[in-house]
């Protein structure tokens, strides 16, 4: 059974057909990429099946139920969760209060007010066991404002994860990092992912990292689905060669 | 910070706030008690500003509505309890509030401070206008009233109630208020507070609510500047329009950037500072708000993070060159 399922998705930006009535799925436990040239509607679609715009028209089923008119919590509460290109974090907290948070809030319990987070032993110690998996151990104390940038994507990551998403999608996990520190943050993702068995969908731009982890991938081409595969099939398909990693690619 | 530290700096202080008043002319420990009860309108304000990352231009209202609640309660009801007037006061400022708070809290940034200081002019202007139940210009006395159920003595002098019966009692009133925002602050709620102020998509996308956590932040910071306004009333014995009027919210901003909004001592700090500030710059000179102006440019120059945020950074540095 597919874990998420889009019909006939579509949202259009004035003249402009960003996700254009796209069928997308997703089985439980892979990890999937989503390809295409900027424009093509990559993160228009994660935007819209994580909540963060809604559809025009068509449907999202996530586990069977109708998602498509749910808020942004009510699809975390489902399992879904994300991180994003530009990172999003708590710049004015440690790295273990970004995470901490996000234990808290899935944990429903943020809506308490007289009753110290400091107390929450289990809690920290979650928050702790998530940053020594994401390589960030020795940095929980420090803001997150004043970390690298390979760091800061990380932690964007281990904010999403300590959510337990079910579907968790990496938007642009290594953009703005060097070359060196591409492979290593995918590692640590990859791992975690896959040893937990969470769904992944990655945007990346870089062909290597695609190729590398995933295990299928989808192409998009100005709003609409161009191509589904195993990255063989998609490496070798002439139409993805046009449109996306153009006529010299090897 | 944890408990234990907090107690640390907390109890000695306590202690000194207790003792005050047998050691000090009556003058300054009323001062003292205008100032904690600003002190608490400006930790109210605070939740907002500096946790929540929303500056309201309006909290006069809430501060209003609290000292009219005690004024209407004396005059239509004939109360006399202190407790009922900040029991009265709580009431009315947690309908005003709420009110209010479901129409600011949509709002972010520029709108949501033109919005709150819109509604506080509203409330202004009914004070004003309806002065056959407001009294108007000439605002409504509220006589000394029972503490615990215990009235002034035939015959005691008032500035002595002031200094001594009614200050303990706004101390107690302010203990308490602090000991609850610390709690607040540190509590989970708090910290998701400080998550939507840093970062609104990723609190988003962490499943905090934000509008509702903004409404609950802005209902509580109303009631605390609501509970600072029972308690100002009885010291000033008059209430007035004046502090519904929008530069009363800007004596509230203006003592928080004083002490520093980054921390939470700082809007205490601020709230004494300014009252004192204020108290002996109108003895000083009749142009004594060009020179709050004054120095609230200077002070914006030199000490962006206000008395507290600067005292730690010079504590700060004093350690790390004793350590060297």
């Amino acid at each position: 059974m597919n874990l998420l399922e889009t019909a006939k998705l579509t949202k259009y930006f004035g003249d402009t057909h960003a996700v254009d009535k796209v069928d997308f799925t997703i089985g439980e436990g892979e990890v999937l990429s989503l390809i295409g040239s900027n424009g093509a509607g990559k993160t228009s679609l994660v935007n819209l099946i994580s909540g963060l715009i809604l559809p025009d028209s068509g449907q999202i089923r996530f586990r069977g139920e109708d998602i498509t008119k749910e808020n942004v919590h009510a699809r975390i509460k489902a399992g879904i969760a994300r991180s994003f290109q530009i990172v999003n974090l708590f710049d004015e907290l440690t790295l273990l209060d970004n995470v901490a948070l996000s234990i808290f809030s899935r944990e429903g319990m943020t809506r308490r007010l007289f009753s110290l987070a400091d107390r929450q032993q289990a809690v920290w110690q979650e928050a702790h066991d998530i940053l020594r998996q994401f390589g960030l151990e020795l940095k929980a104390e420090v803001l997150a404002g004043g970390i690298s940038q390979g760091e800061r994507k990380l932690l964007d990551v281990a904010v999403a994860y300590a959510l337990k998403p079910r579907l968790l999608f990496l938007d642009e996990p290594t953009s703005g990092v060097s070359t060196r520190e591409k492979a290593p943050i995918m590692d640590v993702i990859s791992s975690i992912v896959r040893a937990q068995k969470i769904t992944a969908v990655v945007i990346e731009h870089d062909m290597d990292i695609i190729f590398k982890y995933s295990d299928r991938i989808v192409v998009m081409h100005q709003g609409e689905i161009l191509a589904s595969g195993a990255p063989e099939a998609i490496r070798n398909d002439e139409r993805v060669k046009d449109a996306v990693f153009g006529p010299t690619h090897a | 910070m944890s408990v234990k530290k907090t107690l640390i700096w907390a109890v000695p202080i306590a202690v000194l706030l207790l003792v005050l008043p047998q050691v000090v002319d009556p003058y300054p420990t009323i001062l003292l008690a205008y100032g904690l009860v600003m002190a608490i309108a400006v930790l109210g304000f605070n939740l907002l500003l500096g946790y929540t990352g929303l500056l309201s231009f309006g909290h006069s209202a809430y501060f209003g509505v609290g000292a009219y609640a005690v004024a209407f309660m004396v005059k239509y009801l004939h109360v006399q309890s202190m407790e009922l007037f900040v029991l009265g006061a709580i009431v009315a400022s947690i309908l005003v509030t709420a009110l209010f708070g479901y129409v600011c809290v949509r709002y972010t940034k520029i709108f949501f401070s033109i919005l709150t200081l819109a509604l506080s002019q509203v409330l202004w202007s009914l004070a004003f206008k309806f002065f056959w139940v407001t009294g108007g210009t000439d605002g409504l006395r509220v006589p000394t009233p029972k503490l615990l159920g215990v009235a002034t003595a035939e015959g005691e002098d008032k500035i002595y109630f002031l200094a001594h019966g009614y200050y303990y009692y706004v101390l107690a009133v302010f203990v308490i208020c602090v000991a609850l925002m610390w709690l607040i602050v540190h509590s989970p709620f708090g910290k998701a507070l400080q998550a939507i102020r840093d970062n609104e998509t990723r609190a988003r996308f962490i499943g905090i609510r934000i509008r509702r956590y903004r409404f609950v932040a802005f209902l509580v910071s109303g009631v605390f500047t609501g509970i600072a306004g029972a308690l100002w009333v009885p010291l000033n014995g008059l209430t007035t329009p004046d502090i519904l009027y929008w530069p009363f919210s800007g004596e509230i901003v203006f003592m928080a950037v004083l002490g520093g909004f980054r921390n939470f001592t700082g809007p205490i700090v601020g709230a004494v500072v300014f009252n004192y500030l204020k108290t002996y710059a109108v003895g000083f000179t009749v142009y004594w708000q060009a020179l709050m102006g004054v120095i609230l440019v200077v002070l914006v120059m030199t000490l962006p993070t206000g008395i507290v945020g600067s005292a730690k950074l010079v504590y700060a540095v004093a350690r790390r060159r004793l350590a060297k």
